[in-house]
């Protein structure tokens, strides 16, 4: 499967023979799981396998879940209430459920931001990449979706103002939106069609997790140093990787063993932290909340959808370019939409011949800034949309887009990079060197 | 198959496009009813028009109705809240105050061309009532679809509390990112104290 050399699986008993010839799944499994993986991977790795239990675990609980809920504008928030209070267990399964939704955007913001610093987005993995932000549109629309469904105050005004969105296309905008609603306004039609596509895109999103594995284990897994595994022969390979089993997995299960710690103490003691106190009102379609503001991992989007007013130059010069097409409203959902396409863009808009961060002395500082100004974005859109709030976002708005489509560009044309180690092997000695030279040869084998 | 240069039509050549096109054909057919069956449907599209009772709407007061799953704000001014909505109007049109943000009325009753002016925005007045003393309107934000708040804002009208779009008395947008004046529904007298919305 992987370009890096390895053994691949020999059936041995007759049963896995008999089972090969007709469907060899055995040993795409073995494949899979025993893929030389670059022997420096650091903490950051982690993210990939946290990924993957929290779909599970989104998957196992919305299945659960779904046997209580009634997808109706009269029972939906009542429902809710049904499983808190008589379902067994029903409301541990549903914190579990809302909390798990912020444990996975927590997982992805890490991992994408490890991607950005260590360049793994850029070539071979280009395809990884995208099919990687593809997953994060979709968990995206299925985490909105999901919190519309408890039919409480922000579940109906959130999707009122997002479906809004579609409604600001130029010329076919309101049609689309009522397409989406199925009628005038967010009702039962909406709630019932949410209810059926944030069951079907996880589906969606499993499927694209396979592909984005299938990806990264036909180019090999991207490493701190960036530079690639040899793959001249097999004794090379070797000095570089450690199969997946049982490194990696032991050492992926002793990270998720520590966050899961930290996740079950917020789902046991402080389950509603991250939600707000507005959605334990049932839905009311004739008075919005005082303020309505999209769960915390929206809000760096959010942030820059409300970043574009009409006293914006950019805005006025972008409506008087196009005859008035392109108003402040149509500008900010572009700039959101935009935000998120850019990012996919990375692959081709950085320039630069070095992969890894750490090798990159000016691109370390913008990078940091970029985190900062997520952060920044993130407190902003959790603000009101007033003074100052409203200039602080439109200037982390524009280091957003300057990251991608300016610094990006030309960090790799005026940076000088410090030297790479020439191989993973030689990172990997520089940071634990090998202690047996005295002893003699043998003694370095991994206990095995 | 057959080289480059032979650009004779064949049977072949004809099944190949009449079965590709029948295809085509085929799929859409297929996937229209999929796609149409997310339109409103009939028990939603039946709910068009329904008569409000404004009797009971004081001078100063506002009503707030439910109509195509949206909120209309009756809104019945006072005497001085006219005079203040004319001053405004008479602001703008002097220039003393920034110019409308959008200069359509934007009011199903009249012209589709016709200015933002307040009494373009207004009802006509029963009989016995000062003129432009009734404003309805959708109480939809333009910007993102939230309900302003009624008696609100820097201009005395409504705010959205979303986004900061501040309304004025007649619903026009003065402040904020909201691109368009509150939408005006097909709204008229049917009799003494009742307006037919629809």
């Amino acid at each position: 499967m992987a370009g890096i050399p390895h053994d691949h699986y020999e059936p041995k008993t007759g049963g896995e023979k008999w089972l090969h010839s007709r469907l060899p799944i055995l040993g795409l499994l073995y494949d899979t799981i025993m893929i030389p993986t670059p022997k420096n991977l650091n903490w950051m790795w982690v993210w990939g396998i946290i990924l993957t239990f929290c779909l599970v675990l989104q998957i196992a609980t919305g299945v659960v879940l779904v046997m209580h809920y009634t997808p109706h504008v009269d029972l939906a928030f009542a429902s809710i209430e049904h499983i808190m209070r008589n379902v067994n267990g029903g409301h541990f399964i549903r914190y579990l459920h809302m909390n798990g939704a912020s444990l996975f955007f927590v997982a992805v913001y890490a991992h994408i931001f490890r991607g950005l610093y260590y360049g793994s987005y850029k070539a071979p993995r280009e395809v990884t990449w995208i099919i990687g932000m593809l997953i994060y549109l979709c968990m995206m629309g299925t985490a909105f979706m999901g919190y519309v469904l408890p039919w409480g105050q922000m579940s109906f005004w959130g999707a009122t103002v997002i479906t809004g969105l579609f409604g600001a296309i130029p010329f076919i905008g309101e049609p689309i939106q009522t397409w989406l609603l199925g009628g005038p306004a967010v009702d039962n039609a909406t709630l019932n069609r949410f209810f059926s596509l944030h069951y079907l895109l996880p589906m969606v999103i499993a499927a694209l997790v396979a592909l984005h594995i299938w990806a990264f284990h036909t180019t090999g897994n991207n490493n701190p140093t960036g530079v690639e595994v040899r793959r001249g022969s097999k004794a090379e390979a070797e000095k570089d990787t450690v199969p997946f089993w049982p490194y990696y997995v032991i050492k992926d299960l002793l990270a998720l063993a520590v966050i899961l710690a930290i996740f079950f103490a917020i789902v046991g003691f402080m389950p509603n932290y991250l939600g707000h106190p507005d959605n334990y009102i049932e839905a009311n379609p004739l008075a919005t909340p005082a303020h309505i503001v999209p769960e915390w991992y929206f809000l760096p989007f959010y942030a820059i959808l409300r970043a574009f007013t009409s006293d914006v130059w950019l805005v006025q010069l972008a409506s008087f370019v196009t005859g008035g097409i392109i108003d402040a409203k149509f500008f900010g959902v572009l700039a959101m939409f935009g935000a998120i396409i850019v990012m996919a863009l990375a692959p081709w808009l950085d320039t630069s011949s070095v992969r890894s961060g750490r090798y990159r002395p000016m691109f370390k500082w913008w990078f940091w800034l970029l985190v900062i100004d997520f952060f920044a974005l993130m407190w902003l859109g959790a603000m009101p949309a007033e003074e100052p709030y409203a200039s602080f976002s439109l200037i982390a708005s524009a280091y957003w887009f300057a990251y991608f489509l300016v610094i990006l560009p030309l960090l790799g044309v005026i940076e000088k990079p410090l030297a790479q180690p020439d191989t993973i092997e030689a990172d990997f000695d520089a940071h634990y060197p090998p202690k047996d030279e005295a002893k003699g040869a043998g003694a370095a084998t991994p206990a095995e | 198959m057959s080289h480059a240069e032979d650009h004779e039509g064949t049977r072949r050549d004809f099944l190949y496009y009449a079965a590709a096109g029948a295809g085509v054909v085929t799929t859409g057919a297929a996937v229209w009813p999929m796609v149409n069956q997310m339109n409103p449907s009939a028990d939603v599209r039946a709910l068009s028009t329904i008569r409000v009772d404004v009797s009971g709407v004081a001078p100063g007061t506002q009503l707030t109705v439910k109509w195509l799953g949206k909120p209309v704000f009756i809104r019945h001014r006072t005497e001085e809240e006219i005079a203040e909505a004319k001053a405004q109007d008479a602001a703008i049109a002097d220039g003393s105050a920034p110019a409308l943000v959008d200069p359509l009325a934007n009011n199903e009753n009249i012209d589709a061309g016709a200015p933002a002016t307040d009494a373009n925005r207004t009802m006509p007045s029963p009989e016995g009532e000062a003129a432009e003393s009734w404003v309805v309107q959708m109480g939809v934000c333009t910007h993102l679809g939230c309900v302003p708040l009624g008696n609100a804002g820097e201009f005395g009208g409504w705010f959205c509390p979303c986004h900061g779009s501040h309304y004025d008395m007649a619903g026009r947008i003065r402040k904020g990112p909201a691109p368009r004046n509150l939408p005006i529904p097909p709204a008229s007298w049917v009799e003494d104290g009742t307006i037919l919305l629809g």
